[in-house]
């Protein structure tokens, strides 16, 4: 792969560098969702480039949020991101947590909702539907990412991964994924 | 401020998570449908989650080389912080349910109010972990319905998990001293202050669930001082033997 590295002069300025480096971060995906990258997602919160360029290369910090405290996939996406970054000359980088504020669906970006319907999974709702502890709640319209159909049920919560719930179509009775809300 | 006091408040919550955690995880595989079986299978990642926050914080305040692996794996039956009701076995899956719906609303209430401590850390993990721990609780409070108001079978089932676990309730309101010092500092919460909100919760799910709550006021409890039952010695000999076989092993 050719490095960008190249075109960065000591006159780029750190916010052109910045812009480069999210661009660079569309090409890494979610591991369990490949059709979307880490930016759809939005689990990337903020990127920080070091004013001056040091010995060790410019420093790039990069902040990064789980979508579940316990996804396994974080880990996957932390080296994909470094293996990047390094790939187009990058060296000095730091990828730090953030907790606070959680998560939400509502980051992803519409790119990313298209892209995981076309994929055949059912995206988290325009508007989060909040999720509360009451028992059997109404449940929210979920339109079927095959035939579009709005006629369909839950089957389960908790999903192939934290992030999703299963649904099932009353309609052409396929089984989908649900991104769901958070 | 006391700063070992801070890391045993911590561990107590990173304890309780992981220890629930490994317990749901013994159904994976074994759940009595496909799709409970991932349920639980997800629950037990997002409390392992949780945890793992608690411990890496704990780590970090700990220093000395502490990481969030030694503190879950190198620790010793009296050294965990955990209640005694999340390391009692599985039992049936009623008693596993009802074990869960009543340790959900217990940590949901407790979240909602460490999602406002005044240690930015603890609130981070807190307000992240509420959101998992909501559907946990939601997903819980069908179960506890949709047994107790079942068959003739599911009932009885529900009526002997609640004869096994009632007991094991106190022991989340009744503070162990680290609670009261972090209650002192500030950056705790007093655990007797979520009671009213669980019985509750538990009041209104067992109404529906055509349950009722026993009277009897009796409790054990020592976990949070690190006097466990011998079930917690069987967890930590199986959870923790490939690190101290081939210390610091990662795959």
């Amino acid at each position: 792969m050719e490095s960008i590295n190249k075109y960065i002069t000591n006159d780029t300025t750190p916010a052109e560098i910045k812009d480069i480096i999210w661009k660079l971060l569309e090409s890494v995906s979610d591991p369990e969702v490949p059709v979307i990258s880490v930016i759809d997602l939005g689990v990337v919160r903020n990127i920080e480039v070091d004013p001056t360029p040091t010995s060790g290369g410019r420093g790039i910090t990069i902040f990064l949020t789980p979508t579940y405290t316990g996804c396994p996939a974080m880990d996957v996406m932390k080296m994909n991101i470094r293996m990047v970054l390094l790939q187009h000359g990058f060296t000095n980088i730091k990828i730090i947590q953030v907790l606070s504020p959680a998560w939400t669906t509502d980051w992803m970006t519409e790119h990313g909702k298209q892209k995981l319907k076309a994929y055949g999974i059912a995206p988290p709702h325009y508007k989060q539907a909040v999720c509360t502890p009451d028992a059997f709640q109404q449940e929210e319209a979920i339109q079927c990412p095959l035939c579009n159909s709005y006629h369909t049920r839950l089957i389960s919560q908790f999903g192939s991964t934290a992030c999703k719930a299963l649904y099932q179509c009353n309609d052409c009775k396929e089984p989908f994924d649900y991104f769901k809300c958070h | 401020m006391n700063t070992k006091n801070l890391i045993d408040y911590i561990l107590h919550l990173a304890d309780n998570a992981l220890i629930i955690g490994h317990r749901n995880s013994e159904w994976c595989g074994h759940g009595p449908v496909l799709e409970q079986d991932i349920a639980i299978s997800n629950i037990a990642l997002d409390c392992i989650g949780q945890a793992r926050n608690f411990y890496q914080y704990a780590a970090e305040l700990t220093g000395n080389g502490a990481t969030e692996d030694s503190l879950a794996y190198l620790r010793d039956v009296t050294d965990f912080k955990n209640i005694l009701l999340i390391e009692l076995p599985n039992g049936d899956w009623a008693q596993t349910i009802l074990r869960q719906f009543f340790f959900s609303t217990y940590q949901y209430f407790l979240y909602r109010q460490l999602q406002n401590s005044i240690d930015v850390q603890l609130a981070a993990i807190a307000e992240k972990a509420l959101k998992e721990v909501t559907y946990h609780l939601r997903w819980s409070s069908e179960w506890v319905i949709r047994l107790g108001d079942g068959t003739e079978e599911s009932k009885k089932r529900m009526l002997q998990a609640i004869d096994e676990l009632w007991n094991y309730r106190g022991e989340m309101f009744y503070a162990a001293d680290y609670e009261l010092e972090a209650v002192k500092e500030g950056y705790g919460i007093d655990p007797a202050t979520i009671k009213n909100e669980w019985d509750k919760k538990i009041k209104s799910v067992f109404e529906e669930a055509t349950l009722s709550a026993p009277l009897d006021a009796s409790m054990h409890k020592g976990g949070k001082q690190g006097e466990h039952t011998k079930h917690l010695g069987y967890i930590l000999s199986e959870m923790q033997f490939l690190q101290r076989a081939n210390p610091g092993a990662e795959w």
